[in-house]
């Protein structure tokens, strides 16, 4: 669990290290927008946007969706991530129970060998 | 989904998988290096259940656990902290093959769970089953399971949506 946050934070962190990154994420909170749309917004060049709109994609903090020859941005986390996330939560925590489990069988194997030579007496 | 995927473990460390089969359906599996009736053994028995159930590294620990292994039989396990409490009944019960039960803390919405313990050299593949009532169900859980860490995620984001906006503004 730690490492999937950590790795979160950092994509999160390094995505909302630039203004205009942050601007476009104020932006799309209010309402969806084309890259055409955000590039005239923010007074960049279409390669400019793209790029912002790229390091905020693999943060996870905005997808996109291309329709036609408009590619539409909007907020993450979408549901997909969410689910991905909870599914991957819940796999540390049984992975974690089993550590536990496998600690319990070293043990009642350990004690049949035992047993089992105190019985062969 | 990349739930499976992920690189192999140690020989000595068996890996733990999580898909979602279906809409309704959950499996967890895992192997263990001991014999099924080991494994069952350590599902079936409260004093060996709880030692592994709520893991200490998770920071779980249980104030009870009864479990009466029958058919028809109840079981009840309350955490130590928040005396949060999972309970349900077992429907059936085949020694070193399988188990099921309901989980009936979350009302109408909990799922069936079927565990089957399959035996090959020695070693055990465990598979854990989870059917929810419905695809509503299932989503509800994995919201509620998500919901501390979503929440985590999404309150840093807004602060730091917060801060860089004052910023940019300013």
């Amino acid at each position: 669990m730690v490492q999937y946050s950590r790795t979160g934070f950092d994509a999160s962190f390094a995505a909302l290290s630039d203004a205009t990154r942050r601007g476009v994420l104020e932006q799309l909170g209010r309402a969806d927008a084309s890259i055409t749309e955000l590039a005239e917004k923010f007074h960049m060049t279409l390669t400019g946007m793209k790029k912002h709109v790229g390091v905020l994609e693999q943060a996870r903090l905005v997808t996109t969706e291309k329709v036609g020859r408009v590619r539409t941005c909007k907020l993450g986390l979408r549901r997909l991530d969410e689910e991905a996330a909870w599914i991957e939560r819940y796999r540390q925590l049984w992975d974690a129970r089993f550590d536990e489990l496998d600690k319990v069988v070293e043990d009642l194997k350990r004690k049949e060998k035992v047993d089992g030579r105190k019985n062969r007496k | 989904m990349d739930a499976r995927t992920g690189s192999e473990t140690t020989p000595t460390k068996n890996r733990t998988t999580v898909e979602r089969k279906s809409e309704r359906e959950l499996v967890v599996t895992r192997t263990f290096n001991g014999p099924a009736r080991i494994v069952f053994e350590a599902w079936t028995r409260p004093e060996l259940f709880k030692r592994w159930w709520a893991p200490k590294s998770m920071g779980m620990s249980l104030r009870s656990c009864e479990m009466d292994v029958r058919v028809g039989g109840k079981y009840r396990l309350e955490f130590e902290h928040d005396a949060m409490a999972f309970f349900g009944t077992y429907v059936e019960v085949t020694p070193h093959l399988r188990l099921v039960w309901t989980n009936e803390e979350g009302g109408e919405g909990g799922p069936v769970t079927t565990v089957t313990f399959e035996e090959k050299g020695g070693k055990t593949l465990l598979v854990m089953h989870e059917l929810y009532p419905s695809k509503e169900a299932l989503d509800a859980a994995g919201t509620g399971a998500a919901d501390a860490m979503v929440e985590t995620f999404s309150q840093l984001d807004e602060l730091l949506i917060t801060l860089g906006a004052s910023v940019g503004r300013s």
